[in-house]
């Protein structure tokens, strides 16, 4: 039964793959802007920027673009970018790592925050606790996300270095295998910036859904039955409170690969957002196209992993 | 439990007056303390807005005119809040304080216009759906979902390439994401208002599909989607400071608190005001929108669970 699921969500993560190049694919002819002209600079005659649309196959119908692009897709090849001329494969294997490592990283600290204070505040309902956890929440949702970086930059960056302690490094990433710990070093400030404004909303979620599984028939008799309360709440409640959390972890992790552009950027990261945000602007649609096949991909994988995490949560969750 | 707490009104032979949900809501509103701070900031906030030229006259500064001889240091910085300049001046020397006025009537413009273009697309969409159900529900629901799972920020970068930024743009972009919130949370209230039995009353003596929806329905709906307003509009201020932040939104010199503090990035390190008041102010207006539309839900809705609340359940004294 479970491959049998496995082979239909790849089927149909395969057709929603699809049908988002094609989207993007048309959306960039559409779009008035022209790489050719761009590349070829303002001096050049129109002999110059046709000689160049017509290396980077751009005079031929879109169409035939398309085939061309879906077939060395299939074939594993992203391309090459219209200005660097590099693989594209390569380029998003660069950006890839800080990406990756922001979200993850991020992921495990928002989680632990936004879980821990959900589950203490839906315990101690409308106790002092609570309401603190519960401003700070709406505190969170408040703020954008370069809001939020550019103070923690001020006071945990700026004002620490200036007062003798440089405690954290300024902005920039280095890889994992190079050094793990400047590698956290690193991403210490990244990795708090994105789980202030995320933990927000697990905590609302959390909180919320902790409370209604707490007041149900199993929990009353599993506390009649004597098991003690620390159990009640985290086996008996927790578990299956969880499961809108994961939900909502599956879409965030997913889209967030292709969209923390804020964070990345203020904190100069480099990564997957900043490139698809430089691309869009030359026009580069090679790049795009990468990033958009790589954040699909993304969703797609987070959103399968969730569905079987909910039959590890749920048992009475059935694949099909 | 005695006849007093059942009816006073037989004990004390006080006659008790009707009230409509509208005045019962008002009258849990008006207890709640964090609710009408927050109701008071929200208006004092937009009258500022509206009145940011008068402001503006009344100091003399424009908010586009750059104060070579005081509001630039020697070293070409921004000067520190002063009595001249209270906010301080940003890096072209302009009164910081009368562009974060200015930058108000922007974002409060697109938080409102965004999210009542919103609200009206969520309502109609969401009621299609849930009253006729069938195809028609099935598309429109994987429709939602679709926009509620896309990183929308790749959806605004696609979007502002076309069409270049402007006020409109970043309009459009954020009643682009915001309507499917709402339509989900209409969609399931006429699932279920559409089961009962006054609406079968009403379809029993010929009324057409969209009186029902439309006279039936949706007073019903107004409620829910009151309460969602209230809560999207700060997020719709957040998203246009985030797309302004980008570039992609506001253009400078129009001033936006997204650009004010886009500009601000390069200077926190002299400047903190540049980057404080903008920062301060637009915490201030998220957070009383939330509370607000937190204090709003609880008043319409009792029985819905409170966010930000001390009692348990409050009664209004009859």
């Amino acid at each position: 039964m479970l491959r049998g699921f496995l082979i239909r969500r790849l089927l149909l993560g395969l057709l929603v793959l699809w049908l988002v190049t094609l989207g993007t694919f048309f959306l960039f002819f559409i779009a008035p802007s022209d790489p050719a002209r761009t590349i070829a600079g303002r001096q050049a005659t129109p002999d110059q920027v046709e000689l160049i649309r017509h290396n980077l196959g751009l005079d031929r119908p879109v169409l035939v673009q398309y085939g061309d692009y879906l077939n060395r897709l299939v074939h594993g090849d992203l391309g090459q970018s219209y200005f660097s001329g590099e693989s594209v494969g390569t380029l998003l294997a660069q950006d890839f790592p800080p990406t990756a490592s922001l979200v993850i990283g991020g992921a495990v600290i928002w989680v632990a925050i936004g879980v821990g204070a959900g589950v203490l505040s839906a315990t101690r309902a409308r106790s002092l606790l609570d309401r603190v956890v519960t401003l700070l929440a709406l505190a969170g949702v408040s703020m954008p996300t370069f809001v939020v970086g550019l103070l923690l930059l001020y006071f945990l960056f700026f004002q620490l270095t200036m007062a003798g302690v440089p405690l954290l490094p300024p902005d920039s990433f280095v890889s994992l295998t190079e050094s793990p710990g400047e590698w956290a070093r690193h991403l210490i400030l990244p990795w708090i910036t994105i789980a202030t404004v995320q933990a927000a909303s697990y905590v609302r979620l959390t909180r919320g859904s902790m409370l209604d599984v707490l007041g149900e028939d199993y929990i009353r008799t599993a506390r009649a039955k004597g098991v003690p309360e620390r159990r009640v709440v985290y086996r008996h409640g927790l578990r299956a409170a969880l499961t809108p959390v994961v939900t909502q972890l599956g879409v965030d992790v997913g889209t967030l690969i292709g969209g923390v552009v804020v964070t990345e950027s203020v904190f100069g990261l480099g990564g997957i957002g900043q490139a698809v945000v430089q691309a869009f602007n030359q026009g580069d649609l090679p790049v795009i196209m990468g990033v958009v096949v790589i954040a699909t991909t993304a969703v797609i994988t987070a959103n399968l992993v969730v569905d079987l995490a909910y039959a590890v949560l749920d048992p009475r969750v059935r694949l099909t | 439990m005695t006849l007093t707490e059942i009816r006073p009104d037989v004990v004390t032979g006080k006659t008790i007056a009707g009230r409509s949900p509208w005045q019962l809501a008002w009258a849990r509103v008006r207890t709640d303390k964090v609710a009408l701070v927050s109701g008071v900031i929200v208006v004092l906030l937009g009258l500022l807005a509206v009145a940011a030229p008068l402001v503006a006259a009344w100091t003399g500064h424009d908010p586009d005119e750059q104060f070579r001889d005081t509001g630039v240091t020697a070293e070409g910085l921004p000067v520190a809040p002063n009595g001249e300049f209270w906010f301080g001046t940003d890096r072209l020397g302009r009164d910081l304080f009368i562009r974060v006025l200015y930058g108000a009537r922007v974002s409060l413009l697109v938080g409102v216009v965004a999210t009542g273009v919103a609200a009206l697309v969520g309502v109609v969409i969401g009621m299609l759906a849930g009253y006729y159900g069938g195809v028609i529900d099935t598309i429109l629901s994987r429709l939602m979902d679709v926009v509620l799972s896309f990183p929308y920020l790749i959806f605004a970068i696609a979007v502002v390439s076309v069409a270049g930024p402007s006020l409109s743009a970043t309009i459009g972009v954020i009643s682009f994401y915001s309507w499917a919130a709402i339509a989900r949370v209409v969609r399931g209230q006429t699932l279920s208002l559409k089961e009962r039995e006054y609406i079968e009353a009403a379809r029993s003596i010929g009324a057409s599909d969209r009186r029902i929806m439309f006279v039936d329905i949706l007073p019903n709906l107004l409620a829910p989607v009151i309460v969602l307003t209230t809560l999207l509009i700060p997020a719709a201020i957040v998203f246009e400071s985030t797309l302004s932040f980008l570039g992609l939104g506001i253009v400078p010199p129009t001033p936006s608190w997204g650009n004010l503090l886009s500009e601000a990035q390069g200077f926190y390190r002299v400047a903190y005001w540049y980057l404080g008041f903008p920062a301060v102010t637009l915490l201030i207006t998220t957070l009383a929108f939330n509370l607000l539309g937190d204090g709003i839900r609880d008043a319409i809705d009792p029985r819905m669970e409170r966010l930000f609340s001390r009692r348990r359940r409050r009664r209004v004294k009859g």
